[in-house]
């Protein structure tokens, strides 16, 4: 049982190994288009096989039978033999998927998808030149040994063997000591060896290290001849050997061995069981339930597509501990100082209270440092899915990935990857042309898909990029008319137009393809992005290309903030959502329909919100112009942000609200200041869209 | 005294279960993941016996059996290469490279004892 439950914590092992493999072998499969290369292809191979050997270890048959094929497939392809096409790649692409959902399956021990496996099997065998098998479950290994045990001719088994064994001189170099062939030989029966020794050459012609015998051995009792081969296995290739049954004629060829299959004979200790191994059998086992060393290799980490847990990096925990024992050695010198303090100690007290700050400062950023993962993860996907968009749209694409390593958030990172996605799949679907379409333009027929993250003053910018046909100006402007979502006589900015597609119910695709274009993509990647206290905007020029610029803060957790005094209170509100502040001159205030108040910006009209009026507060004063107006954008809306004066410009940390009191409308969350205050982080979004509610005003067009 | 194996495998699942089979029977057991860590430690140390697969990266198990070979404490000492049943020519590949003989994957605990048993 011991056996049974350990077997099952390393298949957890073969799991998580297999599907780092079959990582491995996508990865490889998309550069092995450009370049046929055989370290490349050896990887990949490599990888399949590691699975397959795996699998058939830990007893999941069908794996092994499936992966067997792939393997079949790479080896003939590593080898020469076999042409490395776009179809078999293709193939082998999805032969991975396929293999991927059988390994999950597998481990969460649902049923396999039997059509999907059977259709790509024949697939594979349709490459390897094979008639395709009756749908039979796929193959597990052919069986080995039992393979070659056979009697050779004759209904009943001889009384005996003699065999003739003649080893090469090198025998004893490999290590193939005749008196282990002895030993098992007796096992079987009686057995006499008489040794032959007239090829011993004299004494000074003798090497110690080569076999010079040979002999001639007698073994009694009904024995397959099968089981003799089993003993000679290993030596029987270069070494003659020559079995004659008692009671029979001529001697067998030397290391005949009979294709017919196995008899019914029993099978002993030494002979290989090959029927798909399962972990069950080891039961038959005699292994002693003997003390055993911690396996080697600590059970993986999921990765980090898993919220519950994260891979870090050892450097990154050992910094943060030799910043903590830094702390504690801060805190108990300012402790001791406590305890008798003179006016001459306040020196050293302030220093001690600046490092003391200092090594907070560090520890928290070593600590945010662990939330952070490299954007790769959310970039990997992309070669897989450009790889298989372009060919369905028959478009040609290099995609070019730099920034990588760049590092956000995890939770940033999570939710950034479906947008990219979207914004990616756009890109191809609207953004580049058909390869003819592009050489009639005279560019090149392959375009350029580049996907970019770099960190920008305290935030990171990632920037998909194609050099396509860019956005038609007139056509979305146009369309933007129709929809009333700009007035008629509305003049809009080159950057205003091309971020109109952001607006809900945009699209100006002719034809709605499953890839894009139902609209409700663009303006849900805003959402999104917003929501993770982000900007993004589109610049683009007729005929070259787009590129969309998505900002994003690094942390959830940290913000930075522009704290702002209405009354007695004090909020804080995103840098990120601020565009600008300003005095307010009186004649550019008009009062609209009552209560409610524009404000001239230039060339549009924002809404005035007065955050006395939204959350109680008693305010300095209720007039527009005594005050600074903050200009605030989400979701391409802007409003103006009454306030009675600015304050500082600091990092603030997000408590959250909700889980310490309850939800709010228009507060996204609250900190705590330096001295001790509590002060509300402003929703802007949400302040923005319930003021659009209220009816407050034109919504503004331009995107930043 | 125990017998020391030398196992190498570049699969982390195989080695396990090598290690912890082997152990299980009494065995001190010591691990590589491809033939060039193999080949460094076993010119250092010795053992009593040699398991090694074949499909490595770096260095292949027929490879390392070659290198083995060359090394003093490693002349006489068994070595078996773990094969597929199919590969025919890797079995004679490695008999050649100076391997003992082979043990065939998919192969479960027993087998695995059984075979060690052979040559230790």
């Amino acid at each position: 049982m011991t056996v049974d439950l350990e077997m099952a914590e390393i298949a957890k092992v073969f799991f998580q190994e297999s599907r780092e493999g079959l990582d491995v072998m996508e990865s490889g499969l998309l550069s092995l288009g450009a370049t046929a290369d055989s370290e490349n292809i050896n990887t990949i191979f490599r990888a399949a096989h590691s699975i397959k050997g795996g699998s058939a270890t830990f007893g999941f048959a069908e794996v092994a039978g499936f992966t067997h094929g792939v393997e079949t497939l790479l080896d003939e392809m590593r080898n020469g033999v076999r042409p490395v096409t776009a179809e078999a790649i293709q193939t082998l692409l999805q032969a991975c998927d396929c293999l991927r959902e059988m390994i999950t399956a597998t481990e969460a021990e649902q049923p396999l998808d039997q059509v999907r496996i059977a259709s790509l099997n024949g697939d594979i065998k349709h490459i390897l030149g094979e008639a395709t098998e009756a749908p039979a479950p796929v193959s597990a290994p052919a069986p080995a040994e039992a393979n070659r045990a056979a009697d050779i001719g004759g209904a009943s088994e001889p009384s005996g063997w003699r065999v003739r064994f003649e080893p090469v001189a090198d025998l004893l170099r490999l290590r193939n000591e005749p008196t282990r062939m002895f030993a098992e030989l007796r096992r079987l029966g009686p057995m006499v060896a008489h040794a032959d020794a007239s090829r011993l050459p004299p004494l000074d012609a003798l090497d110690p290290e080569s076999c010079y015998l040979s002999w001639n051995i007698d073994i009694t009792g009904q024995i397959p001849r099968g089981k003799l081969d089993e003993i000679f296995d290993w030596v029987d290739s270069g070494c003659r050997l020559e079995f004659t049954p008692n009671g029979g004629s001529a001697p067998a060829a030397p290391g005949a061995k009979a294709s017919a299959p196995p008899q019914a004979a029993a099978i002993d200790a030494w002979s290989a069981e090959t029927k798909a191994v399962s972990p069950t059998e080891a039961k038959t086992a005699a292994p002693a339930d003997a003390d055993r060393g911690a396996p080697a290799g600590a059970p993986m980490q999921k990765a980090s597509g898993d919220s519950g847990s994260i891979r870090v990096a050892t450097e990154k925990v050992d910094n943060i501990i030799n910043l903590v024992g830094e702390l504690l050695i801060t805190q108990s010198m300012l402790s001791s100082f406590a305890d008798g303090i003179d006016p001459n100690d306040l020196d050293r007290l302030r220093q001690g209270l600046s490092q003391l700050a200092r090594n907070t400062r560090e520890l928290q950023e070593s600590v945010m440092q662990i939330r952070m993962l490299p954007i790769s993860f959310a970039f990997n996907r992309f070669p897989r899915i450009v790889h298989d968009l372009s060919r369905k749209l028959a478009k040609k694409v290099e995609l070019k990935l730099s920034g990588e390593g760049t590092e956000l958030d995890k939770t940033v990172l999570e939710k950034i990857s479906d947008p990219l996605v979207h914004l990616v799949r756009n890109a191809l679907d609207h953004g580049l042309e058909i390869p003819e379409r592009r050489v009639a333009a005279g560019k090149h027929e392959t375009g350029t898909l580049e996907l970019a993250a770099f960190h920008e003053g305290g935030n990171i910018i990632i920037e998909v990029r194609d050099d396509g046909a860019g956005l038609n100006k007139a056509k979305i402007l146009q369309k933007a008319r129709e929809r009333a979502l700009v007035a008629p006589d509305q003049e809009l900015t080159d950057e205003q137009i091309d971020n109109l597609i952001f607006m809900p119910g945009f699209s100006t695709a002719e034809q709605i393809s499953d890839v894009s274009g139902r609209g409700v993509g663009m303006d849900v990647v805003r959402r999104n992005i917003n929501d993770l206290g982000g900007h993004v905007q589109i610049s683009s020029r007729e005929g070259l290309g787009s590129t969309i610029r998505i900002r994003l803060p690094l942390t959830l957790a940290i913000l930075d903030g522009q704290l702002v005094r209405v009354g007695k209170e004090i909020y804080v509100i995103s840098l990120l959502a601020i565009v600008e502040t300003i005095q307010v001159a009186r004649e550019r205030v008009n009062t609209l329909v009552g209560r409610t108040e524009v404000f001239r910006l230039r060339d549009e009209y924002l809404p005035v919100v007065k955050l006395c009026d939204q959350f109680g507060i008693e305010p300095d004063s209720r007039s527009a112009e005594d005050g600074l107006l903050v200009v605030l954008e989400a979701d391409g809306k802007r409003v103006g942000v009454l306030v009675d004066d600015l304050l500082a410009q600091q990092q603030v940390v997000i408590k959250s609200l909700e889980s310490n009191f309850k939800s709010v409308a228009g507060i996204a969350g609250a900190t705590i200041l330096g001295d001790g205050t509590v002060a509300l982080i402003i929703d802007a979004p949400g302040l923005i869209s319930s003021a659009a509610k209220q009816g407050v005003g034109a919504v503004a067009a331009r995107a930043a | 005294m125990s017998k020391k194996i030398l196992t190498v495998d570049d699969s982390a699942s195989m080695r396990q279960m090598v290690l912890f089979t082997l152990q299980g029977a009494g065995y001190e057991v010591v691990q590589a993941c491809d033939g060039v860590e193999a080949l460094e430690w076993a010119r250092q140390s010795a053992v009593d016996l040699v398991l090694t697969d074949v499909h490595m990266p770096r260095m292949d198990g027929i490879t390392l059996v070659r290198e083995l070979r060359g090394l003093l404490n490693y002349k006489f000492v068994p070595m078996l290469i773990l094969t597929t049943e199919s590969s025919q020519e890797k079995k004679m590949d490695g008999k050649r490279a100076g391997a003992t003989g082979w043990i065939v994957k998919p192969f479960n605990p027993p087998q695995l004892l059984a075979t060690v048993a052979r040559v230790l």
